[in-house]
């Protein structure tokens, strides 16, 4: 190997090994997802031996959907888009292994709509790698080149390794959020079960009745209003409702809110 | 293996109390959920003897849980009946008479999101090693996953059931702060602090004198 190839390749590697810390960075809490994938998706185009790249993810209803290309242009879009019925993605996202064309212009039996798409733009091959985690296939990693062939062998691991990456991302993500949303309950719960307390004093105090009796009238308002039980309570407490308006179940006459 | 105050069954968030104990040679840990640096429950402890000392924060308005929480911080005091130590003196001095010397407080968090406290307690004073200052940290993270698991399989807007273990005494406590605030024409906190002062002005724990409210035994008025 001549002194520059030496050097380009030590310096290919330096960069793979820069990429994949500047991901690993970036995978922290409340870290924008899209923006990451975007970044992957130019970092394959960079690293790999393709021409564009592009990420799809399933979505809840197993549809793929495009969450990352390296290219602007709404066509590359369109036609990693249109994977979701037939394509290099549909297969891969599938079966959960890597699916390639070597020559599109030969393949417009087996895709007969994405194939046409691809080569018109001028792609000539075409590369899926699977997004696993823990044995689940999340999305694909679209790799297009413009000359035919397929990824050389050295590369497949390093395409494989960001596939890897984008998935973990995009797991993390999804993880954050729904956690985000727990808390949030967490917390609604905690305080309603205080100001329902607070609420049954509140009101015993007002309309001179034990703090059980409070608790019934305050049930009975919110069933026949339809209102949830820490909504009557804070209304209670902010001293938006009458306690006349809260009937005695016993006599079991409501009378009309002011 | 002692039940917990409040509940029937020991708990998964019990057991990461009791696991914090055997594995840091703790007197017990307790771990609150708080709401916008509010004692707001009791998720689980390592026995009811615990429980006493974890719950004095809320009945006292003043100990590691709240630090803890607004600093975002562990929050470690090694030696309890220090007397040149000054923070939390009615905390200090109960934990003391309840035989704890030193109490270690970590805030569970989802990221920037809050959501309790884990205290641990120790018989001896001492700092916690570094070794055992990690163990903390780990049964943090693991008892703040296991609260958000637990809550993700409750029915929306409730609180799952495993997480309320706080004595019967507590829902009186919340009921006479309404009370009195009524009583004093205060807000709710305002009439909780009043609740507190006039409990430790009489030295009566704060249940007992929220029963007397309850029970119509006692009013707090101001006075004419």
């Amino acid at each position: 190997m001549s002194k520059r190839d030496r050097d380009r390749v030590v310096t290919r590697e330096q960069r793979i090994v820069e990429t994949f810390v500047e991901l690993a960075d970036t995978m922290v809490e409340d870290f924008d997802v899209v923006e990451f994938l975007h970044r992957l998706a130019e970092r394959c185009v960079e690293l790999l031996d393709c021409a564009e790249a592009g990420l799809l993810l399933a979505d809840a209803a197993g549809v793929l959907r495009v969450m990352a290309s390296s290219s602007e242009r709404s066509d590359a879009l369109d036609l990693l888009q249109s994977q979701n019925e037939e394509g290099p993605c549909f297969e891969c996202y599938r079966r959960g292994v890597p699916v390639f064309s070597e020559d599109l212009t030969a393949d417009a039996g087996r895709w007969p709509t994405f194939a046409p798409m691809a080569v018109q733009m001028g792609f000539r091959s075409v590369q899926a790698i699977p997004m696993r985690v823990r044995g689940e296939t999340v999305g694909a990693l679209n790799l297009f080149r413009a000359v035919a062939g397929r990824l050389v062998q050295q590369d497949m691991p390093l395409g494989q390794g960001m596939a890897d990456i984008a998935a973990i991302a995009l797991l993390q993500e999804r993880a954050v959020r729904q956690a985000h949303g727990v808390v949030g309950q967490l917390q609604g719960a905690l305080s309603s079960r205080v100001i329902i307390e607070q609420a049954k004093g509140v009101l015993a105090e007002r309309a001179h009745i034990g703090v059980d009796a409070a608790f019934a009238r305050m049930r009975t308002h919110a069933r026949a209003h339809n209102l949830r039980l820490s909504n009557v309570a804070r209304e209670l407490i902010d001293g938006h409702l009458d306690v006349a308006s809260l009937s005695d179940p016993a006599l079991g006459v409501s009378t009309p809110e002011r | 293996m002692a039940e917990a105050d409040g509940g029937g069954s020991v708990s998964p968030i019990d057991r990461v109390c009791v696991a914090a104990v055997v594995l840091l040679l703790l007197r017990g840990a307790g771990l609150s959920l708080m709401v916008d640096g509010e004692l707001r429950g009791t998720a689980g402890v390592s026995d009811p003897g615990i429980a006493v000392v974890q719950e004095l924060q809320l009945t006292l308005g003043e100990g590691p849980c709240v630090d803890a929480w607004t600093s975002r911080a562990p929050v470690l005091e090694s030696d309890l009946a220090d007397p040149a130590v000054v923070r939390w003196p009615a905390f200090a001095q109960a934990g003391v008479d309840a035989g704890v010397l030193a109490v270690f407080a970590f805030p569970l968090a989802l990221g920037a999101i809050r959501i309790g406290v884990l205290v641990l307690y120790r018989d001896r004073s001492g700092e916690l090693s570094a070794d055992e200052l990690a163990y903390s940290l780990v049964l943090a993270d693991v008892a703040t996953h296991m609260v958000l698991g637990l809550q993700a399989g409750a029915p929306a807007g409730a609180l799952h059931e495993l997480l309320a273990r706080e004595p019967p005494h507590w829902a009186e406590i919340h009921q006479a702060t309404g009370m009195v605030s009524v009583q004093l024409g205060v807000s709710l906190d305002e009439a909780f602090v009043r609740l507190r002062a006039h409990a430790f002005a009489e030295g009566l724990p704060l249940r007992a004198v929220a029963r007397e409210i309850v029970t119509r035994r006692l009013r707090l008025e101001e006075p004419a």
